[in-house]
């Protein structure tokens, strides 16, 4: 189970960051999660894996890991230390990869959110509260099949728990 | 109320009637891994309890992401999926039989009707034929594994239709980039596209699976290309729309009016007539992919490269999709031809469209590739550039070292 409230700085990043950007193709073969969180955001922000810090949150803009389906591409923003990533919409394949593995994903409407900003997201309700601004925002809620794998910490967790889905 | 093809398949494999929007579990038919995501869905399945998966039979494991193996550290994933398959009674396609999509319709664990879960975006080629193949991860599909289930959203669905004849020099390729450039690259996330109209009806099912692999490339669940015109080794049931199904949208393209269409760097819904385009300098040509590796692919190539040569300052690898794929390309004189005139083949497999081996670029290198992304170091280079285009348009670029319209060359053709 997921720590109800997260809090960190943001990340921001444009629209249709693909999951190339996120992992590169190169690096994927491994099942070696530190490996990949060394190489995340590489071609777009060769900065980005050395200053993350453990609980930092990743804000995108539309179509956030659209392309390939390597679950790499969560697994290495989880592994680097982000804690969730609120984007104004996912691509759908990331977005179950997410989930499945743990990474709280929210859909946020437009926000004034810049890179710096401290945001304090809670996990069940998806309030996200922009401390440094002190703004305040709501994120779409997930449909229940998510929120129940989300809460059991992923889906190998749920279903070691279940055997089967039993949520629909 | 009617329906779509999706919500036709999907109630019958969730065994009741559903509607656009709702959550159901589904039973699959078939589940496919390749080496970039079945490692990772065999440490899955292992943590999840699972001793059995759930159906051998059902169970596909393709080595076609980098294979052969271009290090120790994949040669040891590969072995991992070797074992795995060993043990489970599963079928493992090895490297160099070919990429796993085109390997899950030549053997057609794809069917027409069927639902396919396999871990990898492109799994909506199978739309070809008429089964629903949606991408996942190696998680759930470690799921699959073991219950033979997924859970689903019923996507929404958006028609394409596109009527009249496709000008000669011109293929499926440049009518999914068309319509990419009209939905952008996120225009169908969580839906199903429909491909129907009688430019549509007349493509070969190797054109009707580039239309169905490049579908996610506009963020779409899964493609289906109408079965009306298409020819298969068996004739099953056709499923066709309900006349009054809904549409979120419906989209007309005249096929006459589609151009040969290039795709510049780095996102494929950026296409422009190939004019537009003539004349950029190109160091490196691919012909491959689960997009247009195909023979029909390698013959157009052919057609256009016979009895010339490659462009001295130009590179061009070709990648079969399939053994099968060469095996024909040998037989009929197209491996000859393309040699001869330059190309270097490489085992079938996805090659270097996915960046791990087989031809990275350099620096500041111009690709045109007949696959079906682009982004920035999608080929393993992020400060190379990658053009994407139909193989009639690669190939013609190959000769002259720089983008080429292929009409030139397609009108000379002989008719077939």
């Amino acid at each position: 189970m997921n720590e109800p409230l997260i809090q960190g700085r943001a990340h921001v990043y444009g629209d249709n960051v693909d999951t190339d950007a996120i992992i590169a193709g190169k690096y994927t073969k491994t099942l070696d999660a530190k490996s990949l969180a060394r190489h995340v955001l590489e071609d777009l922000d060769p900065e980005f894996s050395r200053i993350v810090q453990p609980g930092d949150i990743l804000v995108a803009g539309i179509n956030f890991g659209c392309g390939s389906s390597r679950e790499q591409a969560p697994l290495a923003l989880k592994t680097a230390g982000v804690a969730a990533v609120a984007a104004r919409s996912f691509a759908r394949i990331f977005f179950r990869n997410a989930i499945n593995i743990g990474l709280p994903v929210f859909e946020l409407p437009l926000a004034d959110i810049a890179a710096g900003d401290v945001l304090r997201i809670d996990l069940t309700s998806g309030k996200i509260e922009n401390i440094t601004r002190r703004a305040l925002y709501q994120a779409a809620a997930l449909p229940p099949v998510m929120t129940a794998i989300l809460e059991a910490g992923g889906l190998v967790a749920y279903l070691r728990m279940h055997g089967d889905y039993s949520i629909i | 109320m009617g329906q779509t093809v999706a919500e036709k398949i999907i109630s019958a494999h969730a065994d009741r009637p559903v509607t656009a929007g709702e959550f159901v579990v589904a039973r699959v038919d078939a589940a496919m891994a390749s080496d970039t995501t079945a490692p990772m869905a065999i440490r899955a399945f292992a943590s999840m309890g699972g001793r059995k998966v759930w159906d051998p039979s059902r169970t596909v494991f393709v080595i076609d992401h980098a294979a052969p193996a271009p290090n120790e550290r994949i040669a040891n994933l590969h072995n991992l999926m070797r074992d795995f398959s060993r043990r489970q009674n599963c079928r493992l396609f090895e490297a160099g039989s070919g990429i796993c999509h085109q390997l899950m319709i030549e053997h057609e664990i794809a069917r027409p009707g069927s639902l396919v879960i396999g871990a990898d975006s492109h799994t909506c080629t199978y739309g070809a034929v008429g089964a629903m193949g949606i991408g996942v991860g190696s998680t759930d599909l470690a799921a699959v594994l073991l219950t033979g289930k997924i859970w689903l959203r019923v996507p929404q669905s958006i028609r394409i239709v596109v009527d009249g004849a496709l000008c000669p020099g011109v293929r499926s390729k440049d009518m999914i980039l068309s319509v990419l450039r009209r939905t952008g690259i996120a225009g169908a996330t969580y839906m199903a596209m429909e491909f129907n109209g009688n430019a549509v009806e007349r493509l070969s099912l190797s054109e009707r699976m580039t239309l169905a692999n490049m579908t996610i490339e506009a963020g779409a669940k899964t493609g289906f290309v109408l079965p009306r015109g298409l020819r298969l080794p068996e004739d099953p049931a056709q499923i066709l729309p309900d006349p009054d199904a809904i549409y979120t949208e419906t989209l007309r393209l005249d096929g006459a009016a589609i151009l040969p269409m290039v795709s510049p760097p780095h996102s494929p819904d950026q296409g422009v007539p190939v004019t537009q385009a003539a004349g950029i300098r190109i160091h490196y040509a691919f012909i491959g992919t689960c997009a247009n590796g195909r023979l029909e692919d390698l013959q157009a190539a052919a057609r256009i490269l016979k009895g010339a040569r490659v462009h001295p300052q130009t590179r061009l690898i070709i990648g079969p999709a399939s053994r099968q794929v060469f095996l024909d390309a040998l037989r009929d004189g197209t491996v000859e031809a393309l040699t001869a005139a330059g190309a270097v083949f490489i085992p079938p497999g996805c090659g270097p469209c996915v960046g791990t081996h087989n031809g990275v670029p350099g620096d500041m290198e111009n690709v045109i590739s007949t696959g079906n992304r682009n982004f920035k170091g999608r080929m393993g280079n992020p400060l190379s550039s990658i053009y994407l285009a139909s193989p009639e348009t690669v190939a013609a670029s190959a000769m002259q070292g720089c983008i080429a319209d292929p009409r030139t060359f397609a009108l000379e053709r002989e008719p077939a």
